[in-house]
């Protein structure tokens, strides 16, 4: 399996509403707990090492 | 140089005029410098096999102060094979249960659930003077057998002069000084050895900057025997992280993470560690304070553990953090892997080169519990703002989700690293269960009414089970002892669910350690002959 960088989400703008709305409300700090929180998660549901590998990277560029 | 320096929990070998004053330099075939328990593990192995040693030591005994309080499984297996194991486990306290806390929150507990079947449980919390004592009660008895070990206490070497075929040491004892020649000198003297620096050898890491106070406390407390770990504790001066952990003889092991910026004298003063003691137990617990230290570490290493014929053992060649007990343990295991080579190599039976595989096997272990023990401490001490961030963002959903847990890491706890594609691996020709592979040391199993590893004693043994063995006795003089079992001895199934798996029979060609050295579904004399040539440091 490869990481997937083409568009994979329904409703695109729907969700990045979501995601800000999520923050909404919280100090920075806050926020970055959350997103912390967040990203582990994911990761998780990921799972795969590879992929994991590869996501960080293409964040990184 | 040969006042003690540190008082004694209990004088062992107290200190004689030694014969050597003012006679001609004796040689010996083993010198050990220093005995603690990787010099007392090595010398006891040695000399059970026969191999005469000398064990120098600057003190007459063991030191006050717990300091090493976790034993692990493969330590206490070890030391049963040296006969001592039985003891260590008497006087230790078992304990499996592990509870972590975030602030006044327990995020999660764990079990350590020992697999059944085994003589030793997974962990025993024993302090490092009784394990030292235990040692040396054992080299008594094995002197009174005949082994030629001999321990001199208040003997400081002060020089290290090594030539092609043997070591010029320096003795320094009340009475004067001496020299004794080795042809090997075994340098166990700790993680600011002495004779590294003699030598000139550098020792390279990193350094953390953090301080932690550890208080052992002595009181009849119903605190139950378990581990329990703070992150960020919610107890007044806590510092960043805590730690409970029960002892024998009612004494208790508690640790404070107090940062980098510290005045250690202030520290270390009684009003303050009860301060902050009483701040953990509740102000209402009688205790008195047994041992007090404030202790900084590093991870590093030696860059080989052999330098000629003086070959390093425990903290002088690697220094871990504390965090997963990985210092006196892997110690203990780098005695077991060198005292079999050695004293080969003494009785002419194996190369020299033999040797060379002591500083490769272990050096692959030190990386290993490096690497381990480097994670927790920086998951311990976030080093950044970030790594703060995801760390506390792992405790948090710890707390609530399962998948998280694995990620907090208070110390990974000590386990034998298997030698994976090292130089004395034999073929692993079995489709046989990964954790009994080529490399890895032989998981106990329990057998009639003993256990698999009581049989493992101290020579190389072909196993086989459900199979006959190949007709082979000794191999350039080094005995080959047959183990023949079937299925039919195995009465809980944990043979052979470890070292069957799905192939109905195997032979495993085992090494004095107790670490498999090749495998096979079945196997000839020669492809024996081939392997324990191989372990033996004469392959191509």
């Amino acid at each position: 399996m490869a990481l997937t960088l083409s568009s994979n989400i329904q409703d695109p703008d729907g969700f990045y509403d979501e995601l800000l709305a999520t923050h909404e409300g919280l100090s920075k700090d806050e926020s970055d707990a959350l997103n912390a929180r967040l990203i582990l998660i994911l990761a998780n549901h990921v799972g795969d090492r590879a992929v994991l590998r590869e996501a960080l990277q293409a964040a990184k560029e | 140089m040969v006042g003690a320096t540190y008082p004694l929990a209990f004088t062992l070998y107290p200190y004689r005029t030694c014969v050597a004053l003012g006679a001609p330099p004796v040689r010996h075939p083993v010198l050990i410098i220093g005995g603690g328990p990787v010099g007392l593990a090595t010398a006891l192995d040695l000399g059970r096999k026969g191999t005469p040693v000398l064990v120098l030591d600057d003190h007459e005994g063991v030191g006050i102060g717990s300091r090493a309080i976790c034993f692990a499984k493969r330590t206490l297996e070890i030391s049963h094979r040296l006969g001592a194991g039985r003891a260590m486990l008497e006087k230790g306290v078992v304990w499996n249960v592990g509870k972590v806390f975030h602030g006044p929150d327990k995020v999660f507990e764990f079990n350590l659930l020992p697999e059944d079947g085994h003589r030793f449980p997974a962990f025993i919390n024993l302090q490092q003077p009784h394990f030292e004592r235990f040692l040396v009660e054992e080299i008594e008895k094995a002197r009174a057998d005949g082994a030629p070990i001999e321990i001199r206490g208040r003997n400081v070497v002060a020089g290290l002069d090594p030539q092609d075929d043997h070591v010029r040491v320096t003795v320094e004892t009340p009475d004067g000084q001496y020299d004794a020649l080795a042809d090997y000198v075994i340098a166990c003297d700790g993680a600011r050895s002495p004779a590294r620096d003699m030598l000139g050898l550098s020792f390279d890491g990193r350094v953390f900057e953090d301080n932690f106070l550890i208080a052992d406390v002595r009181m009849t407390a119903d605190f139950p025997t378990e581990r329990w770990f703070w992150f960020e504790p919610p107890f007044k001066n806590a510092g960043a992280s805590a730690l409970l952990h029960k002892q024998p003889d009612d004494i208790w092991r508690i640790d404070f993470q107090l940062g980098w910026d510290i005045d250690r004298d202030e520290e270390l003063k009684e009003d303050n560690i009860r301060a902050r003691v009483d701040a953990m137990l509740g102000g209402d617990v009688d205790y008195e304070l047994d041992w007090t230290s404030v202790y900084t570490f590093q991870c590093r290493r030696m860059k080989t553990f052999r330098h000629g014929r003086v070959l390093f053992a425990g903290d002088s060649a690697h220094q871990v953090s504390p965090f997963g007990a990985r210092g006196a343990n892997s110690g203990v295991q780098d005695a077991d892997n060198l005292a079999w080579k050695l004293d080969l190599v003494v009785k002419g039976q194996a190369p020299d080169r033999l040797l060379d595989s002591y500083s490769e096997e272990r050096i692959y272990g030190a990386d290993e519990n490096i690497l381990n023990s480097t994670r927790a401490t920086d998951f311990l001490t976030p080093k950044s703002d970030i790594s703060k961030i995801f760390r506390d963002a792992v405790l948090q959903l710890a707390g609530k989700h399962a998948f998280a847990r694995p990620m907090v890491n208070s110390g990974r706890l000590s386990v034998p690293c298997v030698y994976d594609g090292l130089s004395l691996n034999g073929p692993d020709s079995l489709a046989g269960p990964e954790r009994t592979r080529t490399g890895a040391a032989c998981p106990d199993a329990p057998l009639g009414d003993g256990y698999l590893l009581d049989r493992l004693t101290g020579g190389f043994t072909l196993l086989a089970i459900n199979t006959a063995t190949p007709d082979i006795a000794q191999v350039g003089g080094i005995a080959v002892s047959h183990l023949t079992l079937t299925t039919g001895d195995d009465p809980t199934g944990a043979l052979t669910a470890r070292y069957l798996g799905d192939t109905p029979a195997a032979l495993y060609l085992i090494r004095p350690d107790q670490h498999i050295a090749a495998r096979w579904a079945k196997a000839t004399a020669t492809d024996v002959e081939t392997a324990m040539r191989i372990a033996t440091g004469q392959g191509a």
